[in-house]
């Protein structure tokens, strides 16, 4: 429900900080968003530092997972994992159902 | 009583008041309000934090920082600042800051200029801000002591700047009341504000994007903000006048009970219509004069009031705005007067661009000529100039 | 050093949810900017990419207190916030006992051109404020016109390749070098690719009196030209080619370079990854190239030898 004028705070201030974690922009499908595998992950969190969208799960400082409602595909956790191309805990899953 | 010119009564006034800050960028003659200031906070006679900036643009600025920090502030310009100034206006009160400013009223270049019109100010009447005007240092005085009270009324929370003509009323030495200050103290008695970005414990987001779902509704909160103002407005000249014996509100009547004939007009120039009119009365004229003091919000019920019943009126405008029939004052005043189904005819004027002198003559000379239109049959009043070579 | 493991433990104040685009370096700077101090946070951030994508009402992505005025007056509303602090201290009136920061978040338009005199006029007065330029050479929110940070040669929408005209004929502003002549007590030059010199480096701007200014390179896919997944290699290469050299000045100007390539690449490993410089690999335009080397290299000298004798500017 959208408010009416009346209900806004005074100057149209937000309150409701952070507020876009609960309702914001989410499950977005823009590119091929990467899988995860933990078996191979170090744990350097290189991924964790340079995902754009704080999609990589962390916990008891461990990479768990890729957070999908915030994931938006761009690919930098899979370009900067340190481990080797053949090895990467992080890649894109080849969608067969397309050929 | 203390003779004081327009600058020094409003530097009086904030003295008095004591803003958490005051911000200064140099305009003439708005500086010398500043400068006054500087020098109280360097005798150690008032205590304010003083910042010199760059730019009229960044004094604005500056100033939403102050009061979004929940501080009062003051800032003075003129003429090219306001112009400056004008994208942080419309900041400053859509979200709900109770800035004050002074603005001696000054013409906008080119050519430039440096004596009194009502360009400036009349350029920011969208701006969302409530305009005061002043007659005089006594009133500049005034109405920054209220100012203050207005805008930081929790119904309020809107910015107000207070006009003085530039050099008549800026520069001219009056004999003025000052209160003391413990009754300014007790007057003013500064309320919490709305919200504060310092409030670390309620953090804020303040200036959101808005799109077409929402956007509307904040100009809507926004508006409600000053459309309160008209009461809390009425209110504050009311307590003023209770508490110091000089009432105040949205306008001023000068002999208008039976008048026939008036004229309209704001600022420093009623000094010389009220004295004509003194003197058209001697010769049994019935014409009075409404010197407008808030043009924003514009007071367009109580002038309905007070005009529906004259023959006419003259309504004076100290600006020209190019391509329009008549000035703003004689635009809104026409549009309050329009639905009514008896109503007098209305006659635009324009006149003192640039601090050319309107005299007693001049005065007189519009009430002979609107009175000579209406004995021979109305006919649509066409714009005139006043004392314009032509 | 600094820990990964242990940033990845502190709150995010900049939170998901937020609509910039895949790839953007800006919330990869704001959470290790954001991380380098424990005090509580006051942000000014002006008119931008950052600002319209964190803040779609009744949405946040701000856990912090957060006010945009505009575009150009950043520094001057945040002078006024710092005042105001100060006052309130001064006056035992603040409600809060732990010291407050200030941040200002602008791109490069609302530094190098509209909001230039307001930053200045801020450092000038001397403020307690941390400014942090998100650099990424245009006017990446309007979609990709030519600021005053955009390099020579750039194809911005505003200074388009043409069949007469190779890209911007300007040299960008060198913004750091411009702001450290104010002699103010930290300046600093980052990019994300090398995290922790970005968290150092915000983390002694907080903990600095007085103003500091970071300028952060940040990567923007959309406008550059690059594949998202290609941000942070590119301001890696930045510094390889010596584009874009890291590097801090503090009060006593004592400039360091925080990073020195084992081996200097040519500018055109940096050129030839981004579409907005395809046009440059031309035959024709080869004296552009030319040029481009010249002055990263005369500017690479000039760090190194200013850094040998102790000298800023």
């Amino acid at each position: 429900m959208l408010k009416k004028w009346q209900d806004l705070e005074i100057g149209g201030i937000n309150s409701d900080s952070g507020n876009s974690i609960k309702k914001g922009l989410n499950n977005l499908e823009i590119c091929k968003k990467p899988e995860f595998n933990p078996e191979l992950c170090r744990n350097c969190f290189l991924c964790w530092v340079f995902c754009p969208d704080n999609a990589i799960i962390i916990e008891n400082s461990m990479v768990t997972g890729i957070n999908y409602d915030f994931c938006k595909g761009c690919g930098i956790c899979i370009t900067e994992c340190p481990v080797t191309e053949a090895q990467k805990p992080l890649y894109i899953k080849e969608d067969k159902s397309a050929l | 009583m203390e003779a004081l010119d327009g600058n020094s009564a409003i530097a009086e006034a904030i003295k008095q008041i004591e803003p958490d800050v005051v911000v200064s960028y140099p305009q003439s003659p708005s500086i010398l309000i500043l400068e006054a200031i500087a020098l109280f906070i360097a005798n150690g006679e008032m205590d304010s934090e003083f910042l010199n900036v760059e730019s009229d643009y960044s004094a604005m600025s500056t100033c939403i920082g102050v009061a979004s920090s929940g501080g009062r502030v003051f800032t003075a310009t003129a003429s090219q600042g306001l112009a400056l100034m004008h994208e942080a206006l419309f900041i400053a009160s859509s979200l709900r800051l109770p800035i004050v400013i002074g603005v001696t009223n000054r013409t906008l270049a080119a050519p430039i200029n440096f004596n009194a019109d009502h360009s400036d100010s009349m350029a920011q009447r969208d701006s969302g801000w409530i305009q005061i005007f002043s007659e005089n240092s006594q009133e500049a005085y005034d109405n920054i002591i209220q100012a203050f009270k207005i805008a930081e009324n929790k119904d309020v929370r809107t910015p107000v700047m207070v006009g003085i003509d530039s050099v008549v009323t800026s520069n001219l030495c009056e004999n003025i009341h000052i209160q003391k200050n413990e009754e300014i103290l007790e007057f003013e008695n500064k309320s919490n504000p709305t919200y504060s970005v310092l409030d670390i414990e309620n953090p804020k987001t303040v200036g959101s994007l808005c799109a077409s779902d929402y956007f509307f509704e904040h100009k809507m909160n926004q508006n409600n903000g000053i459309e309160n103002s008209r009461k809390v407005i009425k209110n504050v000249g009311k307590e003023f006048g209770d508490r110091f014996n000089r009432y105040y509100g949205y306008f001023e009547t000068y002999e208008l009970e039976d008048a026939e004939y008036a004229v309209i007009l704001m600022s420093s120039s009623a000094g010389t219509a009220k004295k004509a009119v003194d003197e058209m009365r001697k010769r049994g004229e019935k014409v009075g004069l409404l010197k407008l003091r808030v043009f924003r919000p514009f007071p367009y019920k109580e002038l309905r009031e007070s005009l529906s019943n004259l023959k006419s009126i003259a309504v004076l405008d100290r600006v020209l705005t190019p391509g329009t029939y008549g000035g703003p004052l004689f635009i809104e005043t026409m549009a309050a007067l329009y639905n009514l189904d008896k109503r007098p005819l209305v006659y635009p004027y324009i006149y003192g661009l640039g601090g050319r002198d309107i005299t007693l003559k001049h005065i007189e000379n519009i009430f002979d000529d609107m009175k000579m239109a209406f004995d021979n049959g109305k006919g649509i009043p066409e714009i005139k100039y006043i004392n314009l070579r032509e | 050093m600094v820990v990964l493991e242990e940033l990845t433990k502190k709150e995010d104040l900049f939170v998901s949810g937020h609509g910039l685009c895949p790839g953007c370096g800006i919330p990869i700077i704001l959470k290790l900017v954001l991380r380098a101090t424990t005090h509580p946070i006051v942000i000014v951030n002006a008119t931008g990419c950052l600002q319209i994508s964190s803040t779609r009402f009744p949405l946040t992505s701000w856990k912090l207190n957060w006010i945009h005025s505009s575009s150009g007056n950043a520094a001057s509303t945040i002078s006024g916030i710092e005042t105001m602090y100060k006052v309130l201290k001064k006056k035992g009136k603040l409600q809060t006992d732990t010291e407050i920061k200030f941040l200002a978040i602008v791109g490069d338009g609302g530094t190098n051109d509209i909001g230039f005199s307001s930053l200045s006029g801020a450092i000038e007065r001397g403020h307690d404020f941390v400014y942090l330029c998100y650099d990424n050479q245009s006017y990446a929110n309007s979609g990709g016109q030519c600021s005053s940070a955009s390099p020579i040669g750039t194809s911005t929408s505003t200074t388009p390749t043409g069949k007469i005209l190779p890209g911007k004929l300007q040299y960008r502003k060198d913004i750091t070098r411009i702001i450290a002549a104010h002699k103010l007590p930290y300046v600093a030059q980052a990019a994300p690719w090398n995290w922790e010199d970005l968290y150092t480096k915000a983390g002694k701007a907080f903990n600095i009196e007085g103003p500091a200014y970071l300028n952060v390179l940040n990567p923007c896919p959309k406008t550059w030209g690059i594949p998202s997944d290609k941000s942070i290699e590119l301001t890696r290469i930045a510094a390889d080619t010596c584009i874009w050299p890291l590097y801090e000045i503090d009060g006593d100007n004592n400039i360091k370079l925080n990073y020195k390539p084992e081996n200097k690449l040519p500018v055109t490993e940096w050129l030839k990854k981004q579409d907005r410089f395809e046009h440059l690999l031309n035959i024709e335009n080869k004296w552009i190239v030319d040029e481009i080397q010249n002055e990263v290299d005369k500017n690479w000298n000039r760090l190194i030898y200013n850094e040998k004798k102790g000298i800023n500017n």
